[in-house]
């Protein structure tokens, strides 16, 4: 049977490298989810998994939320920050969930080393399963002058496929990040927003 | 006013010791407890420090509520075990203003040498434990413990799990009610615990646990939620949150109060529902009391002792679901990995050339105990890399352990390094403790200590010379050396493994991910030279890899041009350049 979650619940899972920067992401979704009248959870991992490896966060919201983590097969979105690890985490999508990647390869140690290769091909077999948004937000943010607003872009892609006003996503961005960066940030959402 | 926030369950429990009037928080840092000290040092109303040690941080604290006022100590769940000197012996004294142990326990090990379950040691050293479900009640929950602390004149115990402390969720805010500090008389019968007044507290304490059990029946931190009774039951924290996804038709008792337990209570409970679970993340700590009790309850026989719990667990092992899950793809493992730019990779990549092994420590450089490094042994606990070498030096004698050291942090040697470092000189040991100086309290997120020269607080204070501590204990090779310097390091260490007695290498650079350290240089590569020997990639940086036609290419956006891999090329094909 479909696993039954907490009713009228949304489930939103960041995945990427320790090291990435999904943080901004989940204060982001946590901020549009608070100011919306929501009831919200968040989990992240920290420690030692930070160092590079596999790291996850979970963003519950609805009326009200009983666990803070998503689980296997409850995810309607899922934002991969890296290619393997939207493979690794693929899985956790509802079978109508969305599946927004960052298209990017970042080597874990275990392919440095050569103990393990790298899968080829990584988007194709994920598209034959999943409804998949991919993007190099990386190259996109430094057609915009600053590398550093990736992570922007890619919460641009996934608001795409949320319900939320527009406004409302811009509104939580302006005052989420460093006053200085607002207008590059916003710019860089509508980047994502409009990628198809 | 108050107002609502979205907040992680960490800074709940520091906002809950402001709210309930705190004056004093000491700590050592530790996942995943760190982020209450974080977010304590916000408060100026509360005097906050780290401590080289969690029973020196758990000392603080009594102390303080000994002199009259609210105070706290907070560690990850191994930090319990060395505080649990004090901590045991504190139950019997009891306080004077409220005091409370925060103990951070971590099933499923995101960050830990082991999966101890804390309240086990609450139970040992009979002091009661309160566990919250979320970050509101993390904030809650702090605030009773300090009341019941006064109340029962008993230090108290918040326990949490990863998933409590690193979760967020909303919170009430509300504003801090200060405090009257107690009135101090001296009180030997009650504070000093030498064997006759000791004698006299332990019949206190148990009855202080027995009072404290008869009322827990009433706290309304222990609730009944009576729904369908064919399925009944008792949980306690995160895993009440997957009870209500799992099983939300089935009646619940919530345990706030986990220790002592509210036999009444959960009798009562018991005979009003068919078939009665007892769902705890690790050990069957409420289970087996009330078994003993001769109640009929189903736990571990149906559900692990290990790792976290989920929903969907016991969707499967409760309600016999099938769930329609797909298969995980079958990917290449991410383990975490010492950063690009890590001075312990440039460290460890001199000691595996040399093909020497090491008692290790805890802290980011226990990952030179995975490959490509694996030079690491052995880990056991904060400080004991350089008793267990000294322990092997006595079992195997001097020429045992000439292709072995120690290999500890700097925080980590001021944690509890330096009493076996001790150890070693006063019974004439033989061996090389190699202590590899960053700066800071690296794996945590960069928390000073004693030899950093800051204080939690902020202040600049006069750092502690690992160095002169060493000479001071009569150590005669103490040697200093450039973290990124391989070829001295690699000389030095030749020299002090072959000799006699006991020497101290420290090697100094600075955490990359401080904010402090500065990139300074850059990596070329010039692919023209590349032989595609692969000397670079041993060390196994992540900024490093090989191109499609093998030669080595940098990825410049996790490059901090540390110059470890342009060290060990042979022809010139890496070159780190000033920027």
């Amino acid at each position: 049977m479909a696993v039954q979650t907490t009713q009228e619940t949304k489930n939103i899972m960041i995945v990427g490298v320790g090291g990435q920067g999904t943080l901004l992401t989940s204060r982001i979704l946590g901020g549009i989810t608070l100011d919306a009248g929501y009831d919200v959870k968040l989990s992240e991992v920290h420690g030692m998994a930070q160092r590079g490896g596999s790291v996850v966060t979970y963003v519950r919201y609805g009326k009200e939320v009983a666990e803070p983590i998503v689980e296997e097969g409850q995810a309607d979105v899922l934002i991969a920050f890296e290619r393997l690890e939207a493979l690794r985490y693929a899985h956790f999508l509802k079978k109508n969930g969305v599946l927004i990647v960052n298209d990017q390869r970042i080597d874990p140690i275990t392919v440095v080393t050569g103990a393990a290769q790298y899968p080829a091909d990584i988007l194709d077999t994920l598209r034959q399963k999943y409804r998949v948004i991919s993007a190099d937000a990386s190259a996109e943010a430094l057609k915009l002058g600053n590398s550093r607003v990736f992570n922007t872009i890619i919460i641009g892609m996934a608001a795409a496929h949320m319900d939320f006003d527009k406004e409302a996503w811009l509104k939580v961005i302006e005052k989420t990040v460093p006053p200085k960066t607002v207008a590059i940030n916003l710019a860089a959402f509508e980047v994502g927003y409009n990628l198809k | 006013m108050s107002e609502q926030k979205i907040v992680l369950g960490n800074e709940a429990i520091a906002r809950g010791a402001y709210e309930a009037g705190v004056k004093v928080s000491a700590a050592y840092p530790g996942t995943p407890s760190t982020e209450i000290s974080e977010n304590i040092v916000k408060y100026p109303e509360i005097y906050c420090e780290w401590s080289p040690n969690e029973k020196v941080a758990t000392e603080v604290a009594i102390g303080a509520a000994i002199s009259g006022v609210r105070a706290m100590a907070s560690m990850k769940h191994v930090g319990v075990n060395v505080a649990s000197d004090p901590l045991y012996t504190i139950s019997y004294g009891g306080v004077n203003g409220g005091l409370v142990l925060v103990a951070a326990d971590d099933p499923g090990l995101y960050s830990s040498q082991n999966e101890q379950d804390s309240r086990m040691v609450a139970r040992a050293a009979m002091v009661p434990v309160l566990e919250p479900s979320d970050s509101q009640e993390a904030k809650d929950f702090t605030k009773l413990a300090f009341e019941l602390s006064e109340k029962y004149d008993t230090p108290m115990m918040v326990r949490t799990t990863t998933r409590i402390a690193h979760s967020q969720g909303i919170v009430t805010l509300e504003p801090r009610v200060e405090v009257e500090d107690k009135p101090y008389s001296r009180n030997p019968a009650k504070f000093v615990m030498m064997p006759g007044n000791a004698k006299g507290r332990h019949v206190y304490v148990e009855q202080r646990l027995k009072k404290m059990a008869e009322d827990a029946c009433s706290f309304s931190v222990n609730r009944v939620e009576m729904r369908d009774t064919k399925i009944g039951v008792i949980t306690s924290g995160i895993p009440y949150q997957y009870v209500r996804e799992a099983l939300p038709d089935a009646s619940v008792l919530k345990l706030g109060l986990v220790h002592p337990l509210p036999r009444k209570l959960i009798e009562e409970f018991a005979s009003k529902v068919d078939t009665l679970y007892v769902i705890e993340e690790l050990e069957p700590v409420i289970e087996e009391q009330v078994k003993s009790w001769g109640i009929k309850a189903i736990g571990k026989e149906i559900l692990t002792v290990q790792g976290e719990y989920s929903a969907n667990m016991l969707r499967k092992a409760i309600l016999h679901q099938e769930l329609d899950i797909e298969e995980p793809a079958a990917v290449p493992a991410r383990p975490p990995i010492l950063c690009p730019g890590c001075p312990h990779r440039s460290v460890f990549s001199v000691m595996n050339k040399l093909g020497i092994h090491a008692a290790g420590d805890i802290g980011c450089y226990t990952l030179g105990a995975v490959a490509p490094l694996n030079v690491i042994d052995t880990t056991v606990c904060m400080g004991a890399s350089i008793s267990t070498l000294h322990g092997m030096e006595k079992a195997k004698g001097r020429d045992y352990i000439r292709n072995w050291v120690a290999m500890i942090g700097d925080s980590t040697f001021m944690h509890t390094g330096i009493n076996s470092l001790m150890n070693m000189v006063y019974n004439q040991s033989n061996g090389t403790v190699i202590i590899m100086d960053n700066s800071t309290t690296g794996m945590t997120g960069h928390q000073d200590h004693a030899a950093t020269g800051k204080t939690l607080m902020g202040q600049e204070v006069p750092a502690i010379s690992i160095y002169h501590m060493c000479k001071a204990m009569g150590i005669e090779h103490v040697v200093e050396v450039d973290a990124f310097d391989i070829q001295t390091l690699e000389k030095v260490v030749k020299e002090e493994v072959n000799r006699d007695g006991v020497s101290v290498i420290i090697t100094k650079s600075p955490c990359v991910l401080l904010k402090t350290t500065k990139t300074t240089h850059k990596l070329l590569v010039h692919s023209d030279k590349c032989k595609k020997c692969g000397l670079c990639l041993k060390p196994g940086c992540p900024a490093l890899t090989k191109a499609e036609d093998g030669t080595v290419k940098v990825d410049t956006t996790m490059c901090n041009g540390c110059g470890l891999c342009a060290k060990r090329c042979p022809f010139g094909a890496l070159e780190q350049v000033e920027i």
